[in-house]
């Protein structure tokens, strides 16, 4: 068949019972100066033959930068089976499958991330995955409103700690729906959200607290005491980690005495290259108390009537083929293909892999900012621990030094200029596994020269 | 065929409704929606002290099927919620007059009574479904 949809014929007899004389009929009523009458700027055809001797040219502008920008997405080490296997065509596609007849290889292997992000987690229940970290976060919220009853005042503490990518989804999505998010400042000194600040600004009532952790400055946040001071006062705790962190430090499942509530993140440290920014995945974790708030599709393991294990979706009657719009959310994409790549990068990798994966970046970064930071003009902004990422400030406006950098071939860090403006001249920077030494002492070295090329500069002006 | 005792009053959407002798009404679901709805497992019961209006969505009851919003059959204040359905959602199927009762209410406005279905109505409108 071809995809085709419909013969002039067909489309005539349409019209007709229909009682029209064409298609263009149908969307008379959108003001003709909103209408498109061509595109502009797209180039006529190409053969293959044309069209692979420009992308070889377009690729030969690629530079092979060393990359020390982390910011919410990481260039770690991919093991060549997890892609080798992913792209079999029995995994192909980016679906949840709805059919358990016909999908119980895939519906294990969904099962299987389920088990292993609890695992990491700590977490009751995970959900098959959402569409990335950021809106992950907003459907905590957004399940934290709902399962949260014993609050009424809708306000969510969001610390500044928290990426801010993140929050401006989290706004996007929540704030149509009588959501408050109270901004909260960060400690100058530390580079982590205090108790203090939270108390002063959670008033009377408060439904739920966000947590990043490592913060999106790498710094480590005290969760324990956040979290027993949330719970104290009713109010529910939602973790942002990054997954492969999980590997070294106290899952969300354990913080305090009881525990987050809802934990979620993004999934792209596990096995998803950086490919420009996507596709990357988020996962949700929640207690079994807020299970029936969750989102999405959760695979359950269940046996047939001959007594034989089998994997079928469960928990469905809140979805939005059934609730339609009452469902517990109708924007729960999940990112199947992903996943698969991720659960097969998990499974390769193991507890242990990623346990040394994570204390290995752990390691770099600090190699690294002890580095640097032995540069003139070069210093850590923040006195807490961290774990692969930390904040430099820099006696030169950071985006002309990373620009400089980038001559070198060396992507520097994230400039915080934009989001951070308090903080003067900042980057982030971060050094996965995957740096080796020799890459560290050449950013030092690039890094003590575009210092030192500027301060020249600027002494000849 | 469905119970549907003589005593109580109902709504088009399935909710029973008893008048107490303290001034307070009982409601649930009749012994037709739990046969519709089939085993629930699960109960969301709204919070003591809540004041809601009539047709408002007061409850939901899932059954492995659907998730169904309960309406207020009248407006008035939550008092009371039945606790058991926490643990034991399918009471409800066991005992949908008795045990099974959702939630207790004060109404606030008791001429809406006079909109609710008696017995015989409510079976003539489920006969036609």
């Amino acid at each position: 068949m071809p995809f085709i949809p419909h013969t002039e014929q067909e489309i005539d007899e349409m019209l007709e019972a229909i009682g029209i004389k064409d298609t263009d009929e149908l969307f008379e009523e959108i003001p003709s100066h909103l209408k498109i009458s061509g595109l502009e700027g797209i180039p006529q055809g190409m053969t293959e033959m044309e069209i692979s001797r420009l992308m070889h040219k377009r690729a030969a502008q690629n530079k092979q930068a060393v990359c020390f920008i982390g910011a919410g997405a990481y260039e770690h080490h991919i093991p060549a089976a997890v892609w080798q296997l992913t792209t079999r065509g029995e995994y192909y596609t980016a679906y949840t499958p709805y059919q358990a007849e016909a999908s119980q290889g895939t519906l294990q292997l969904t099962y299987e991330y389920q088990s292993m992000i609890t695992a990491l987690t700590d977490m009751d229940v995970s959900n098959a995955s959402l569409y990335d970290g950021a809106s992950a976060l907003a459907e905590a919220i957004l399940m934290a409103v709902r399962g949260n009853r014993k609050s009424k005042s809708r306000r969510i503490l969001l610390p500044r700690t928290v990426h801010p990518d993140y929050r401006k989804t989290a706004d996007t999505i929540v704030s149509g729906q009588n959501i408050e998010l109270v901004e909260v400042d960060y400690d100058r000194t530390s580079g982590t959200v205090q108790l203090d600040a939270l108390k002063q600004a959670a008033g009377d009532d408060v439904t739920a607290v966000v947590i990043q952790q490592p913060s999106f400055f790498g710094t480590l946040e005290d969760v324990d005491a956040i979290t027993d001071w949330a719970h104290e006062n009713n109010a529910l705790v939602i973790s942002v980690t990054n997954p492969l962190s999980m590997a070294v430090l106290k899952p969300p499942g354990q913080w305090g005495s009881n525990g987050a509530d809802i934990a979620c993140g993004d999934g792209q440290p596990l096995g998803a290259p950086l490919s420009s920014g996507g596709p990357y995945y988020g996962f949700l974790c929640c207690s079994q108390a807020l299970v029936r708030q969750m989102p999405g599709r959760i695979v359950g393991r269940t046996t047939d009537v001959d007594g034989k294990i089998g994997f079928v979706l469960t928990l469905q009657a809140r979805e939005q083929h059934i609730r339609r719009s009452k469902a517990t959310s109708n924007i729960c994409t999940n990112q199947g293909l992903v996943v698969t790549a991720s659960t097969i990068h998990m499974a390769i990798l193991g507890p242990r892999g990623l346990e040394n994966t994570a204390a290995a970046c752990h390691a770099n970064t600090r190699e690294l900012v002890a580095q640097l930071g032995s540069i003139d003009g070069v210093r850590q902004a923040f006195s807490s621990p961290i774990f692969h990422e930390s904040v430099l400030l820099l006696d030169k406006p950071a985006g002309e030094v990373l620009q400089a950098l980038a001559q070198k071939d060396i992507l520097g860090g994230y400039d915080l200029g934009m989001d951070y403006p308090e903080l003067g001249n900042a980057m982030l920077v971060c050094a996965t596994e995957l740096r080796t030494e020799e890459e560290i002492m050449a950013y030092r070295t690039a890094l003590q020269d575009v210092l030192a090329v500027e301060t020249l500069h600027k002494e000849i002006a | 065929m469905s119970e549907i005792p003589s005593e109580l009053k109902y709504t088009k959407s399935h909710e029973w409704v008893r008048d107490e002798d303290d001034g307070s009404v009982t409601i649930g679901i009749t012994d037709h929606a739990q046969e519709l709805l089939g085993d629930l497992v699960f109960v969301e019961l709204p919070e003591v002290g809540t004041e809601m209006s009539v047709d408002d969505a007061v409850c939901v009851v899932e059954s492995v099927k659907a998730a169904s919003d309960v309406y207020m059959p009248i407006s008035g204040e939550v008092v009371e919620v039945n606790e058991i359905l926490a643990d034991a959602p399918e009471t409800i199927n066991d005992s949908p007059y008795d045990d099974g009762w959702l939630i207790r209410v004060n109404p606030s406005n008791p001429d809406e009574f006079e909109d609710l279905m008696d017995a015989d109505s409510y079976d003539a409108e489920i006969a036609e479904d």
